[in-house]
């Protein structure tokens, strides 16, 4: 059997809305799902779960927020950074004031206060458009950075200045802390990708998805068609914020344990981020993971190729895996502008015909 | 302004009613520029109205009053009886008024389905969270907008093309997926800018066909600018014309050919 779209009929429209409207693309899901929770959380160790597969999840996140507001609404951020921070600061904030409740509420609660966060300084995007919105966008990134260390406040009073997040357990396993297991870490993270996922490819398969495109190719035309141009670029704001928040809290609890925020949310983190969606594709979600799951496992790739079965010195490969990353983008961004998910893309057409010239 | 507002059957039997929009002394300026100077003139329900004229006239400013992008310095738009407060293009929409571009302005990163889609966001009700969830009303509103969209596209014969993203598409094409999009809103008024730009015969007469079918099956009121004469006599009911910003006449189609002014300023004389 072939992989490919010619032969596969719809008969009603909710078929044909459907998330994976392909049957080898819907068995391909299940699979992929199969394997992520019921294979992986019984075979990960520490060095996979902390080098790979934990800041792929998160990063996913991430990139689906950001690709939601840049790749869906045309609208360029680069405050990503200052957004994973604020999730992280709400989560410390939240773990720290109100230890009972569970750690899962307030991941998501951290999300919804970077929702809000996001929306009031996404409120500019109403008079402004392109760099200069990423000038904006990049203003909220070094505020929110120097609010986090100049207010004491939001760290606690801690003398080093860092957040640490404190044990916290859901059914009785850790999930933050030092003695947090590698499979508790990555079911955690799993799950929301799991939930951000669905929800934003919900969002963008439907109304709400179609008014953020409508602005991203022609505002004008789509405020006179009838799209409200505040709801849907304020929308896009705070519905990235919520998942780059939720990303941030799980980079700050479950993943670094300790965080210092000039150093782990600057500007750095925010062109990452970018990057990642624009090599995995702007405007698809898959694209999002391809992107996050390309700038994790890289640099992990290139290490292991260059010391350990090459053997070059470690300082060596750490300067030749910054040339080839960057060479690689370029070489990304000249071939297919539009991200790996393009060239998905572009192998499904092909495969739609094949073998057969046309 | 029309003496008479009197519901009267048309030779074809088409319905023409009262008046459904009134425009009232409208002046628009940009900086020194007086772009329409005090122009009045009104559309009636189930009308085919055209405005013609020279480029630069200001038809397609009119147009842009009316859709609530413009907002003119002076006048009143009156809207099925009631004067209408200042608002946003987008509310305009949602009153049930809906337009084509001069230029084409589709949505070029999305597919045909999802620009004519995008046509029915003022049908929506669903709030975003269950949209999230992807269920119950959300799903329902959906499946309805739909079917109301692909009745549109079987009306514009462009089933073959519906997943075909819009920047791909033939200009032709692209004018009839704009039309489309227009359509899905299910408007009372349609404002079509220079729908026949840029067409070949054969593709001007589709579009024709289209514009008298829409008229016809749907009683959508139609204000259209258009260029080709041949065009705007045959379809339209009643006819404005601009010239440098000013009304030179209004009235059926054979009254404006044969009005002096109209002839000086735009349609000339016949070298025969």
């Amino acid at each position: 059997m072939l992989y490919r779209e010619a032969g596969d009929f719809k008969t009603t429209y909710v078929a044909d809305s459907q998330t994976f409207p392909l049957k080898l693309d819907r068995i391909g899901f299940w699979v992929t799902m199969a394997v992520a929770w019921l294979v992986i959380p019984f075979v990960i160790n520490d060095y996979w779960a902390s080098s790979l597969l934990v800041p792929f999840l998160i990063y996913a996140i991430a990139a689906i927020g950001l690709n939601i507001l840049t790749g869906y609404c045309g609208q360029v951020s680069l405050g990503t950074g200052g957004f994973m921070a604020v999730g992280a600061y709400a989560c410390y904030k939240l773990m720290t004031s109100f230890p009972d409740i569970n750690i899962m509420i307030h991941i998501v609660l951290a999300g919804g206060i970077t929702a809000i966060v996001g929306a009031a300084f996404g409120l500019p995007s109403l008079r402004i458009k392109g760099f200069y919105l990423a000038v904006a966008t990049l203003a909220a990134q070094f505020f929110l950075v120097w609010l986090f260390n100049k207010v004491a406040w939001f760290y606690n009073y801690s003398a080093s200045g860092q957040i640490n997040a404190p044990e916290r357990l859901v059914a009785g396993v850790a999930v933050t802390g030092p003695s947090t297991p590698a499979w508790a870490q990555y079911l955690i993270c799993l799950f929301f990708v799991t939930l951000c996922a669905l929800i934003a490819r919900n969002l963008t398969r439907g109304t709400i998805g179609r008014s953020w495109m409508a602005i991203r190719d022609m505002d004008i035309a789509a405020e006179i068609i009838g799209v409200n141009p505040l709801k849907a670029k304020l929308t896009a704001f705070a519905v990235s914020s919520f998942f780059v928040g939720i990303a941030g809290a799980l980079f700050f609890s479950v993943y670094l344990g300790a965080v210092e925020v000039g150093e782990v949310f600057g500007i750095q983190k925010s062109f990452l981020v970018l990057f990642m969606i624009i090599i995995g594709g702007l405007g698809s979600i898959f694209g999002s993971f391809a992107g996050a799951a390309f700038l994790v496992l890289l640099p992990v790739a290139l290490k292991w190729i260059g010391v350990d079965v090459m053997g070059w010195p470690t300082d060596l490969v750490a300067h030749f895996q910054l040339v080839i990353v960057g060479a690689l983008i370029m070489f990304f961004l000249i071939k297919e502008p539009h991200g790996l998910a393009q060239l998905w893309r572009l192998a499904k057409e092909k495969l739609r015909l094949w073998p057969f010239p046309y | 302004m029309t003496a008479d507002a009197t519901p009267y059957v048309t030779e074809d039997g088409r319905q023409i009613g009262g008046v459904m929009m009134d425009l009232r002394d409208i002046t628009l300026r940009f900086g020194g520029v007086e772009a329409i100077k005090s122009i009045s003139f009104d559309i009636r329900e189930g009308e085919i109205r055209a405005i013609i004229g020279p480029n630069g006239a200001g038809k397609s400013s009119m147009l842009n009053v009316i859709s609530g992008f413009y907002k003119p310095q002076e006048g009143e738009v009156h809207f099925r009886g009631k004067k209408r407060p200042p608002m946003r293009p987008y509310q305009v929409a949602r009153q049930g008024v809906a337009r084509t571009f001069q230029n084409i302005a589709l949505f070029e990163g999305m597919s045909v389905l999802d620009n004519i889609m995008t046509g029915r966001m003022g049908h929506i009700k669903s709030n975003m969270l269950a949209q999230a969830i992807w269920a119950g009303k959300a799903q329902r509103e959906e499946n309805e907008n739909r079917e109301a969209v692909e009745r549109i596209i079987d009306f514009l014969e462009i089933q073959a093309i519906r997943k075909t993203p819009v920047g791909r598409l033939p200009y032709g094409l692209k004018k009839r997926v704009e039309l489309a999009r227009a359509l899905a809103a299910e408007p009372d008024l349609l404002l079509l800018d220079e729908p026949m730009a840029g067409m070949n015969v054969e593709e001007k007469e589709d579009m024709s066909r289209f514009i008298l079918d829409v008229n016809d099956e749907f009683g959508t009121t139609i204000a259209l600018i258009e260029h080709d004469m041949g065009v705007v006599m045959d379809l339209s009911d009643r006819v404005v014309v601009m010239d440098y910003g000013r009304k030179i006449g209004d009235g059926t189609p054979d009254e404006v050919r044969n009005n002096q002014e109209v002839i000086d300023a735009y349609l000339g004389v016949a070298h025969d």
